[in-house]
């Protein structure tokens, strides 16, 4: 069973993926569609990446409401500030310290940086223990890393342990 | 019922393009490469989401079925989008080493403001 | 009134495309130039979109659909070039 399908979820991506894009829900395209969620994740798992391992998955959909609301603020804020005089940016890099080990919990916190409000992430250690973030408009780093620990990494952590 | 989806459409499309404008604004009146990097990451990704999404209900508002389709294109944006950002910063800052901050020192947390460098708008 | 509106944004979206153009042009870095494609290309995904709800058809879809995955992928082996100086490794 691990040999035939070495990630549920990532079979259960394909298989919904396909059946999305052909926009077709006819017996064909779902065997096709099944074929395909046999056979991709048996080809990607030839690549050799680290198996993600899930936690408690429960977690996700508390995060994600989190997520979107503050993209949209981020947005708001970020479209202020262009729109605003330049003068007032104060742009300024800060290394985060990581707590969280799994390479797809860190990913996750990466693109979850970059898409949130005035942050983007620009460089992993070598170690993995550190996130370089480049901030649009940094008053208070000290505020600025607790927030993103609390608020993201710590529901993060809990998903990919 | 149809109304109020054709309002829906409309506050979509104008927030949308609003947003669009404002990422390429941002591109075209920053002065620095990581300032610039912020616009059209963020406001370019949920324009495009937002456009996508008005297209769905207005397709769904002529009869031409719920195309759940465009809301693959927005999955992948905002997927994809995060991950160029990252790429694009590694890039600069590998083609430009002034850019690169010092790496940690011992725990982190501490930072030093972005080298101010004036080369053109 | 969607459709006047419609055609507003296509002509947002096109001055946005002008200002990524110039942005393409003036550089100054190679990095410029290449936050200005990908710009460039989530641009054209929205114009696209806009242009077939001006249309009223569903045929560009698949247009985004690829247009979004190469350049993804374009942008992706430009910045590894920059990093590497080497696209195959």
């Amino acid at each position: 069973m691990k040999r035939l399908l070495p990630s549920l979820p990532l079979s259960v991506a394909v298989f919904v993926l396909w059946l999305l894009l052909v926009a077709d829900f006819g017996i064909g395209q779902m065997l096709l569609a099944l074929v395909l969620a046999v056979a991709l994740p048996l080809a990607a798992s030839l690549l050799g990446p680290e198996p993600a391992r899930f936690g408690r998955a429960r977690v996700a959909l508390r995060l994600l409401p989190v997520v979107l609301w503050d993209m949209v603020l981020s947005n708001i804020e970020v479209a202020r500030r262009i729109l605003g005089p330049e003068k007032a940016l104060k742009p300024a890099f800060l290394w985060l310290p990581l707590d969280i080990t799994s390479i797809h919990g860190i990913t996750a916190l990466a693109s979850i940086i970059t898409l949130t409000p005035g942050t983007l992430s620009a460089e992993l250690t070598e170690d993995r223990r550190h996130l370089l973030v480049h901030c649009f408009n940094l008053d208070d780093p000290e505020r600025q890393v607790a927030t993103i620990k609390a608020r993201y990494e710590a529901p993060l952590k809990e998903i990919f342990p | 019922m149809s109304a109020i989806a054709a309002w829906v459409v409309v506050a979509l499309v104008v927030v949308g393009a609003f947003f669009v404008f404002v990422g390429s604004f941002g591109l075209a009146k920053l002065s620095e490469f990581l300032k610039r990097l912020h616009g059209p990451t963020k406001s370019s990704t949920l324009g495009v989401g937002c456009i996508l999404i008005a297209s769905i209900v207005h397709h769904a508002l002529l009869d031409q079925g719920l195309g759940l389709r465009e809301l693959l294109i927005t999955v992948f944006l905002f997927i994809t989008a995060p991950i160029s950002a990252h790429l694009m910063a590694k890039a600069a800052m590998a083609a430009d080493p002034v850019l690169r901050p010092k790496p940690p020192a011992g725990r982190g947390g501490a930072s030093e403001p972005a080298p101010e460098r004036d080369r053109g708008t | 009134m969607i459709h006047s509106v419609v055609v507003a944004a296509l002509g947002v979206v096109g001055v946005a495309m002008l200002l990524c153009l110039w942005r393409l042009l003036r550089g100054p870095t190679v990095a410029d130039r290449i936050l200005a494609l990908d710009t460039l290309y989530i641009n054209t995904i929205a114009m696209l979109m806009l242009f077939g709800m001006y249309l009223r058809s569903a045929i560009f879809f698949e247009v985004a659909l690829i247009i979004a995955m190469l350049g993804f992928v374009g942008t992706v082996v430009l910045c590894k070039y920059l990093i590497r100086g080497d696209i195959v490794e």
